[in-house]
C-alpha cells in the first residue's frame, strides 16, 4: 500500500447507511417475515442429556387435525459420511444431520427430535406432546476430565481416536488428538530460573446474541425453495441445507436476514433444513423460531475447557520454554476448536522452545459453534495468567515482561509461518503510557494486564457494483452485515471511485444476486470483502476511463483518474462519474464492475487490555471500575465501529470471566437457560470502555486492513482474573469468578 | 376458544384487533399488526428488546397480555419519530455509533425516551440502572451511554 496516501472517507466517523431503518423499527430481522398462508413449526427436544431412542410413535400427532406436517431424522436422504466445512468449525455432514434430528440417538438435553406444523405457533407446541418417544436413558457425560477416562460412557461406539502415534483400538470419546512443537521444551526449562505450572478451567458459555435463531422458508412446486433467516452466511446456509436435503445449489435460493448478532453462533444450520422438509411435506410456507431457552439448550455455545500450562522464565525476564496441554469440549459432535486453540495459546511470545498438545472430547452438551476467536480466549487466558504469575514472581512488571519476549515481525510461529509486521510491541508501550496504567489503585482493587492474538482471515469474496445513469451506485455484496461492515464497504468503494458516501449504497444480496461469500467469520469481512469492494471500483473506474476516452477518441491509457474525475491528458478535458454514467448508452451501455477474489495475507490483529476491578471482600461480588483496550486494526476503516468491537469483545469476555457458565444438574439438565440466571453483563455492570487504535498497515491490503472483530475478547478473560487474584491475593485459575468462587478463595486463604 | 375484540390507540391511532386470551402484546404488535420493530428477545422479561410504553409506562411487552391493550395507549419504537424525522435519541445512536447488530436498538430508544421523559437530566450512573433491562451484547454500552447522555443535552437545550 502507498503510505503517502491521504484518505477523503477512509477514517471518518460515517452514518451507517442501514442505521435508519436501524433506529426507526424498519429493519427485518431473522423473525420479521410472514408470508401468505404461513404456518408455524416448533421442535420435540430431547428431556434427557443422553438416552438410545428404542421407538418414535407419530401416530397420534399424524391423526391431529391441526398437525399439517412432520419431520424426523427418516425424512433426509440417505446421508453418508463426509467431511464437510461451511462455517467456521469443521464438521462431517451425518454429524450436521445428526445435531439437526437426532437419528437413533440423544445426546444431549434439548436435542432436536422431531418438527411438527400446524396452523398456530401455539397448535404445534400443543402438538409435540402428542409424539411419543421410548428412551433408553444412559449416563450422561458432562466434563471434559470425565469424558476422556477410559472408563467413561462412549456417546458414539464408532469413534475412534485420530492423531494418535498408534491407531485406537477401542471407541473414545476423544475425537482427536493434535500437538505443535519446536525446539526442545526440556532444554528450555533447564535453563529456566523459574517454572510455573498450573490447572485452569474455563466453562461452556454462550454467546449470547439478542437475536434467536429464526427462519421463514417456502418449498414451491417445482422443486425451487427460498430460505429467508438470521445467518453469518447464507451461502454456507445453502451448501448445508442443499447437502442435507440432496438439492441442487441452483434450486436453493437464501436469503440473509438483518442478523440480531451471532458472534459466530450462526455459522451452522439448526432449523432451515427442516423447516424445508415441513414446507415440502405441508405445501405451505413455515416459519420457525426458537425460544430463548432452545437457543442456550440447543445451538452451538463455546467450548468448556481444561488446560495445564507452564512455562519457564530466566531472572531477567527471558522466556525459555512455554508448554500447554489443551482439552477442548466439542459438545455432542466432535469438533471444537481445539485447532485454533492450540495455534494461538502462545502467539503473543517469541520464544524458542514450546510444546503443545490438544484434545477434542466429545461430551453431552450441545454441540459447540464458533465463537468469537473460537479457542483462543480459553487457551490463552490459561497462557496469560502463568505469563502474569512469573511477572509477578520475578518482580517485573507485566508489561515489561511481555515486552522482553513479545511477538514480532520474523518471530516463528508453532503452527508454521512467520510473522509478518505486527503490532504486539506498540500495543504493549500504548498500554504503559496510558492514564489507567499510571492510576493508582485502593483496598480491595486490583488490576489485570493480558495480551491476546487471532490469525483473522481471507477467503472468497464477490462483489458487484451497478453503476446508475445518474452517477450514483449500488454495491452488492454477500458478506451478512453482523456489526457495520455495510458502513466500511460504502466507505472504501467512495474512496476508490471518488464520489460522495451517500451516491453508494451498500446491500447484502442474496444467493442468487451475487456469487459464493465465505461466511462472516474470522474477522474476514472489512478485509477480504474490503479487498472484493476494491476491486470492483477499481474495475468501474476502469471502464469509466475506457467511456471517457471513447468521447475524447484518444486510448483509455491516455486518461487519468482522480477524485472522481476522468482527466484528458492530452488536452484539458475532464468528464465527472456522473457525466460520463448519464452518456453510457452511447458509449456501449450501462457499467458495472466485478471484484472476485480468494483474499490472502490477512493480518493478525494483537491486543493488550488492561482491567481495574474492585472486590467487596464480604460478598465475593466483582465490579470492573476502569477498563482498556488496545488493538492493532492495520487501518481503521471507521474508527467508531472499530471502537465498538474492541468494547463488545471485552464486554463478551468480562461476561465471561465474572458470571457467564452453563450450569448443569447431575442428569446433565442446564439449570440456568435464560438470561435472568446465565447473566451476560448489563449497562449497570460496566465501565466506560477506554480504547486506543493501533494502526500499524497490514501490506495485503491496499488500504491497510486487518480484521478486527475477534481479538478483543481474548485478551479479558486473563486481565480480569488477574486483577481479581491481585485483588484477594490468590490465583484465580477456574472461570467464571463468580461471587461465590470468589468467596471461596477469600475465605480458603484465612 | 373465541377470540377477544380489543380497541386501543397504539402512537396515536385508535386500532382494532383479535387476539387469543393467552396471546401477548408482543405477538399481538408483531403477528397480528405487523409492527415487527418490536423484538423478541427472550419471551421472559429479561432483555428489554420488545420495550414499549403502556400509558407512558415502560414495560417488556412479553410480560403483557393483548387483551390488556384495551382502552390503553401504546407506544411502540414505530412511533417515536414524527413527521419522517428523527427524534434526536435515533439521531443520537446514529452518530455515536451506538448500534451494532441493533436487534436491541429499538428497545433501547423506547427505554431511552421513557427514561429522558422522567429525568431529564441523568447522571452516567442513573441511565445505565435505568437501561439496565435492555441487554445489548454487542456494544459493551459505551456508545449507547455517550448517545443517552448526549440526547439528554440536545433535549434539555430544545426544550
Amino acid at each position: 500500500m502507498s503510505e503517502a496516501r491521504e484518505f477523503k472517507y477512509i477514517g471518518q466517523r460515517t452514518i451507517r447507511p442501514d442505521g435508519y431503518d436501524k433506529v426507526t423499527g424498519r429493519a427485518n430481522y431473522g423473525a420479521d417475515l410472514s408470508l401468505p398462508g404461513m404456518i408455524w413449526g416448533k421442535i420435540l427436544r430431547s428431556p434427557h442429556a443422553h438416552a438410545n431412542i428404542k421407538n418414535i410413535d407419530l401416530s397420534k400427532a399424524q391423526a391431529h387435525p391441526d398437525v399439517l406436517a412432520i419431520a424426523t431424522y427418516q425424512d433426509f436422504p440417505h446421508v453418508q459420511s463426509e467431511a464437510f466445512q461451511a462455517g467456521e468449525v469443521p464438521t462431517d455432514i451425518i454429524d450436521l444431520a445428526r445435531n439437526v434430528l437426532a437419528d437413533d440417538k440423544v445426546l444431549y438435553h434439548g436435542h432436536a427430535i422431531a418438527a411438527i406444523a400446524a396452523r398456530s405457533e401455539s397448535a404445534a407446541q400443543d402438538a409435540l406432546s402428542l409424539i411419543e418417544v421410548e428412551y433408553e436413558v444412559l449416563p450422561p457425560v458432562m466434563d471434559v476430565a470425565d469424558a476422556m477416562k477410559p472408563e467413561a460412557a462412549v456417546l458414539h461406539n464408532n469413534m475412534f481416536t485420530q492423531g494418535l502415534a498408534e491407531p485406537a483400538d477401542k471407541a473414545s470419546n476423544i475425537a482427536s488428538r493434535m500437538e505443535l512443537k519446536k525446539g526442545d521444551v526440556a532444554a528450555g526449562f533447564a535453563l529456566a530460573d523459574l517454572v510455573v505450572e498450573r490447572d485452569f478451567y474455563t466453562p461452556t458459555v454462550h454467546q449470547g446474541y439478542i437475536e434467536p435463531h429464526a427462519t421463514t422458508v417456502r418449498f414451491e412446486e417445482n422443486g425451487q425453495a427460498m430460505v429467508w433467516c438470521s445467518t453469518q452466511g447464507h451461502f454456507d446456509v445453502r451448501a448445508s441445507t442443499a447437502k442435507l436435503l440432496n438439492m441442487p445449489l441452483g434450486k436453493l435460493k437464501v436469503v440473509a436476514s438483518e442478523i440480531g448478532g451471532g458472534f459466530g453462533g450462526k455459522t451452522t444450520v439448526y432449523l432451515e433444513p427442516v423447516a424445508l422438509i415441513l414446507s415440502r411435506k405441508s405445501g405451505k410456507p413455515v416459519k420457525m423460531v426458537m425460544t430463548r431457552d432452545e437457543v442456550f439448550r440447543a445451538s452451538g455455545p463455546g467450548s468448556a475447557t481444561r488446560s495445564h500450562v507452564k512455562i519457564g522464565a530466566m531472572k531477567d525476564g527471558t522466556i525459555t520454554a512455554m508448554q500447554a496441554s489443551l482439552c477442548f469440549e466439542a459438545g455432542a459432535f466432535k469438533g471444537s476448536p481445539m485447532g485454533p486453540g492450540c495455534m494461538t495459546v502462545f502467539t503473543p511470545y517469541d520464544v524458542e522452545n514450546m510444546y503443545i498438545e490438544g484434545y477434542d472430547v466429545v461430551v453431552n452438551k450441545p454441540k459447540v459453534a464458533a465463537y468469537r476467536a473460537p479457542g483462543a480466549p480459553q487457551a490463552e487466558f490459561a497462557a496469560e495468567m502463568v505469563i502474569n504469575e512469573i511477572a509477578s514472581k520475578l518482580g517485573i512488571d507485566p508489561i515489561e515482561l511481555r515486552l522482553r519476549n513479545a511477538a514480532k515481525e520474523g518471530t516463528q510461529t508453532v503452527y508454521g509461518p512467520k510473522l509478518k509486521r505486527v503490532g504486539l510491541v506498540e500495543c504493549l508501550e500504548a498500554a504503559k503510557n496510558s492514564p489507567q496504567y499510571q492510576s493508582a489503585l485502593k483496598a480491595n482493587q486490583g488490576r489485570g494486564l493480558a495480551a491476546g492474538f487471532w490469525f483473522n482471515i481471507g477467503g472468497l469474496s464477490s462483489v458487484t457494483i451497478n453503476m446508475n445513469p445518474d452517477g450514483s451506485g449500488t454495491i452488492l455484496e454477500g458478506s451478512p452485515d453482523i456489526g457495520g461492515s455495510r458502513a466500511s464497504m460504502q466507505m472504501m468503494a467512495a474512496e476508490e471511485l471518488g464520489i460522495p458516501i451517500d451516491q453508494l449504497k451498500p446491500l447484502v444480496a442474496d444467493t442468487e444476486h451475487v456469487a459464493y461469500n465465505a461466511t462472516t467469520g474470522g474477522s474476514r469481512t472489512t478485509f477480504a470483502t474490503g479487498m472484493a469492494v476494491i476491486e470492483a471500483a477499481q474495475d468501474v473506474v476502469r471502464q469509466l476511463k475506457e467511456r471517457a476516452a471513447a468521447v475524447w477518441n484518444i486510448t483509455a491509457e491516455q486518461v487519468d483518474w482522480a477524485d472522481g474525475v476522468a482527466i484528458n491528458t492530452t488536452g484539458d478535458d475532464r468528464l465527472t462519474v456522473a457525466e460520463i454514467c448519464k452518456d453510457a448508452e452511447k458509449t456501449g451501455g450501462q457499467i458495472a464492475g466485478t471484484g472476485n477474489i480468494n483474499a490472502r495475507g490477512a493480518g493478525p490483529s494483537f491486543a493488550v487490555h488492561l482491567c481495574d476491578v474492585e472486590v467487596d471482600p464480604d460478598t465475593g461480588k466483582v465490579d470492573v471500575i476502569r477498563y482498556t483496550a488496545i488493538q492493532d486494526a492495520g487501518k481503521a476503516i471507521h474508527p467508531s465501529y472499530v471502537e465498538g468491537q474492541y468494547q463488545g469483545g471485552a464486554a463478551q469476555g468480562i461476561g465471561w470471566a465474572l458470571n457467564e457458565e452453563y450450569i448443569y444438574n447431575k442428569d446433565g439438565i442446564m439449570e440456568n437457560a435464560g438470561f435472568l440466571d446465565y447473566r451476560i453483563p448489563l449497562a449497570s455492570d460496566l465501565p466506560m470502555i477506554e480504547t486506543v487504535i493501533i494502526e500499524i498497515p497490514n501490506s495485503f491490503h491496499p488500504f491497510g486492513v486487518r480484521g478486527v472483530g475477534e481479538t478483543g475478547i481474548v485478551p479479558p478473560l486473563a486481565a480480569v482474573a488477574t486483577a481479581v487474584s491481585e485483588a484477594i491475593g490468590v490465583v484465580m485459575t477456574d472461570l467464571p469468578c463468580s461471587p461465590p468462587r470468589v468467596l471461596a478463595a477469600i475465605h480458603g486463604k484465612s | 376458544m373465541s377470540k377477544t375484540h380489543v380497541t386501543t390507540t397504539i402512537n396515536g391511532d385508535v386500532t382494532e384487533f383479535l387476539c387469543e386470551p393467552a396471546d401477548t402484546l408482543l405477538s399481538v404488535l408483531r403477528n397480528e399488526l405487523q409492527l415487527t420493530g418490536t423484538k423478541e428477545g427472550c419471551g421472559s422479561g429479561d432483555c428489554g428488546a420488545c420495550s414499549v410504553t403502556v400509558n407512558g409506562r415502560l414495560v417488556c411487552s412479553c410480560l403483557v397480555l393483548g387483551v390488556e391493550a384495551q382502552g390503553a395507549e401504546i407506544g411502540t419504537i414505530e412511533g417515536i419519530e414524527s413527521a419522517e424525522k428523527l427524534h434526536t435519541i435515533q439521531e443520537k445512536f446514529l452518530e455515536h455509533a451506538a448500534l451494532q447488530c441493533g436487534i436491541c436498538t429499538p428497545g433501547l430508544i423506547v427505554s431511552t425516551k421513557a427514561l429522558l421523559d422522567e429525568n431529564p437530566d441523568p447522571t452516567e450512573e442513573e441511565a445505565r440502572y435505568y437501561l439496565a433491562g435492555n441487554l445489548c451484547r454487542c456494544t459493551g454500552y459505551d456508545k449507547i451511554i455517550r448517545a443517552v447522555l448526549d440526547s439528554a443535552k440536545v433535549m434539555r437545550g430544545a426544550a
